[in-house]
């Protein structure tokens, strides 16, 4: 299918490009971008006046639950809620039910998604058997089936040795090791951030050193070793810190951070909001602050949703009881684009930190829209307002906390190897 | 005549200086009922109330059983080892089932903070009454403390209060924290750093001090909690003899405080370990006098959520 978009602001970071500008689209593939170009016979026509025209957005934090946990989310829906985030791509995490760590259900993933799927999902596979956290999965193996990355995310790698090993093998055998940095006896039975929220609201608390310390942890075996490593959703001013250090020192680290953690403050739980619980909790403002210098300096190097799907009986309970995380994939383009209206980051850094970064660190060949890259085109309407509300949402489960809050931001249109997946709001 | 105008009392935190002393002057009318020889008045005659206790409590249940009867009401204990909490039933299904049967008003206990505003929110015409969520609060015994300390000193303000324990766990502490600090007291809080919350000084006129000498010296009262055994890992304090070395209240430090002062505890108290005998037992303890203001605090409670139009 050809298409022609017409007339948008062009952002291609990988190009330095940033510029009002037609884009040609032939056979799956960007073959030119340039001033005033003619449609081909058959094309069709996308009129982005006004609009935004970027690399297809990447998600590289997303749990589909599928296969296993179909209640919350599937592949079909998921996907479905990406586009209509503007995502064209998103990393799947591997606590599945069966998990991550066999080509079988890798297999299954990658083509249900093609088959059935409104983006691409490239799997993440376990970094331990089972997730148990006990033994290697067969990185080898994940990586020739499809898998982009490893990570156990939902649970740390709670043995140094094990985590050490990883690091090393994964380097081996050439996949990124993406850690979800918990220092787990430090959490305890906590629900919630430790600081005067949680004393005010008498809820067990989660000091941040439970993060920073895992963030030292994982940072110097990946410099011990010589291995990469990324760190996800970073939360806290410590991490940001530590980050920031060793990036300096020559280490391999990179990083996310999701938009809950850009915007959201711990007084978010106030009223015992369960919509407001994950893993790691959200913060305090001084938090905040250090998680968009952190984007803004480049330490952190992307956003990424951490999209975590529950269904309503998991979530309508008391607050100790509810499951940790909020959905995010349809949200995360208005609250980012809130960083550029607010300075924090100038439209060329949002792109990369929405699509190039996680392409280049996961290998993804995305993320561009030089002549011949594959045609994953995201349309941003960057004026679209618009209400959050479980009709609106595509995704299966509806555990935001911006429920019934107006966004200002949303795709406009969402191209997948050039055909149109999604259409606007 | 002061009006009290919510439906639920969940915590002290929501309710004003005036709904306090409410309360409370409500509360030393109701004990005069339970001075009588014929301890019963039809005031909440009708009405049902369900004590719902998912957690263990021999006065708090009590009270309110007893607060409840002798305002005529109809009173139902449920408690979670006999109910089909066993079978898994949750908090949500429990209360739509109860709301069927329709009570007036619901009196829970729980172990997670912030389950009665989620229970109120489903429960729109039913009163409910919070005797302990989690690490929240525990309104009516902040109350009832409150209540013993006007009795002696027939005031609130200006008193020196203060507080020695877990205060991490302790939601006796907090509603404490919050209803003296709003009627005029400073609190002094002591304990090992271990079980002292962030930002707690933050609640009102609230002191943390290092040490119990501190937070004891000149005190008009001094309120010992209990160590709660059951709530926190072995990982907070080395054991109970050096907690009650530093902690514990006992003859001679309990001179530090003034000579008139009170001596209370919320109860259960571990002897030996945050009070010695002799103090539990000795002249400056009001404990007792501490449980006896309870029932009639519970009445007063019991009373305002519904309306409050004494017959």
């Amino acid at each position: 299918m050809n298409l022609l978009i017409k007339g948008g602001r062009v952002i291609d970071p990988s190009q330095n490009l940033d510029d009002t500008l037609d884009v040609l689209v032939e056979n799956g593939r960007v073959t030119q971008v340039g001033k005033q170009l003619a449609a081909p016979a058959g094309a069709e026509t996308v009129d982005a006046t006004g609009k935004y025209v970027v690399p297809g957005l990447i998600d590289m934090h997303v749990h589909l639950r599928d296969p296993g946990l179909e209640y919350k989310e599937d592949i079909i829906s998921g996907t479905r809620a990406a586009a209509a985030g503007g995502f064209t791509s998103v990393c799947c995490m591997p606590n599945t039910k069966p998990c991550i760590d066999n080509k079988a259900v890798v297999s299954y993933i990658i083509n249900k998604a093609k088959a059935e799927g409104c983006c691409n999902v490239f799997p993440v596979g376990t970094i331990t058997y089972g997730m148990s956290g006990d033994r290697m999965a067969e990185m080898g193996e994940l990586k020739e089936s499809g898998c982009v990355a490893v990570s156990d995310d939902g649970k740390p790698v709670c043995n140094s040795e094990l985590m050490m090993r990883s690091l090393q093998y994964a380097k081996g055998i050439g996949i990124m090791v993406i850690s979800h940095a918990e220092e787990l006896s430090l959490v305890g039975q906590g629900t919630m951030n430790e600081g005067f929220t949680s004393t005010e609201l008498g809820l067990k608390g989660i000091p941040r050193v439970a993060e920073d310390i895992a963030t030292a942890r994982d940072i110097m075996l990946a410099e011990y070793t010589g291995s990469p490593v990324h760190i996800a959703h970073v939360s806290t001013q410590g991490s940001v810190r530590i980050i920031r250090d060793a990036k300096a020192r020559g280490v391999k680290v990179t990083c996310e951070t999701a938009p809950h953690y850009f915007t959201l403050t711990d007084d978010a739980v106030r009223g015992y909001n369960t919509n407001a619980k994950m893993n790691p909790p959200l913060r305090e403002a001084a938090d905040v602050a250090a998680i968009q210098e952190g984007l803004r300096d480049g330490t952190i190097d992307c956003i990424a949703t951490d999209h975590a799907p529950h269904h309503q009986d998991e979530k309508d309970v008391e607050f100790a009881e509810a499951m940790n995380g909020i959905i995010g994939l349809e949200t995360s383009l208005p609250l980012s684009l809130g960083l550029v209206a607010s300075g924090v980051l100038t439209l060329q850094q949002l792109i990369e930190k929405m699509a190039c970064n996680p392409s280049n660190i996961l290998n993804l060949g995305r993320g561009s829209l030089k002549a011949g890259s594959v045609a994953d085109i995201t349309v941003i309407d960057p004026d679209k307002s618009w209400v959050v509300t479980e009709a609106s949402l595509a995704s299966k489960s509806k555990n935001s906390p911006w429920l019934g809050q107006t966004m200002k931001g949303a795709a406009a249109c969402t191209i997948l190897g050039g055909k149109i997946v999604f259409n606007g709001r | 005549m002061a009006e009290f105008k919510h439906k639920d009392i969940i915590a002290l935190r929501d309710l004003t200086k005036e709904e306090i002393e409410l309360l409370l002057s409500t509360a030393e009318n109701m004990r005069e009922i339970n001075s009588r020889d014929i301890k019963k008045v039809p005031t909440l005659r009708g009405r049902t109330i369900i004590n719902l206790f998912y957690e263990a409590s021999t006065r708090t249940r009590t009270s309110f059983e007893i607060a409840g009867k002798r305002l005529s009401a109809d009173t139902v204990n449920i408690s979670p080892s006999t109910s089909s909490a066993t079978k898994g039933e949750t908090l949500s299904d429990t209360a739509l089932n109860l709301l069927a049967m329709k009570p007036d008003i619901i009196v829970m206990r729980h172990a997670v903070s912030g389950s009665h505003y989620f229970l109120s929110k489903r429960l729109p015409n039913c009163s409910i009454i919070n005797a302990g969520d989690g690490a929240h609060e525990h309104p009516s015994q902040g109350l009832l403390d409150m209540l013993t300390m006007k009795d002696k000193f027939g005031r609130l303000d200006g008193l020196k209060v203060a507080i020695v324990g877990d205060i991490t766990h302790s939601r006796v502490a907090r509603s404490n924290i919050q209803g003296l600090t709003k009627l005029g007291s400073s609190v002094f809080l002591a304990g090992p750093p271990t079980m002292m919350p962030p930002g707690v000084e933050k609640l009102g006129n609230v002191t943390v001090c290092g040490t119990m000498k501190e937070a004891i010296q000149d005190a008009d009262v001094v309120m010992m909690l209990r160590i709660q055994q059951e709530r926190q890992g072995k990982t907070l304090m080395p054991n109970t003899r050096e907690y009650s070395r530093y902690f514990g209240l006992n003859p001679e430090n309990v001179k530090l405080a003034k000579p008139d002062a009170m001596v209370m505890h919320p109860g259960p108290i571990n002897r030996g370990v945050e009070m010695s005998s002799y103090v539990v037992d000795g002249d400056q303890s009001h404990i007792l006098r501490q449980v006896e203001n309870g029932v009639a605090v519970r009445m007063s409670m019991l009373y305002h959520v519904c309306g409050g139009e004494l017959e």
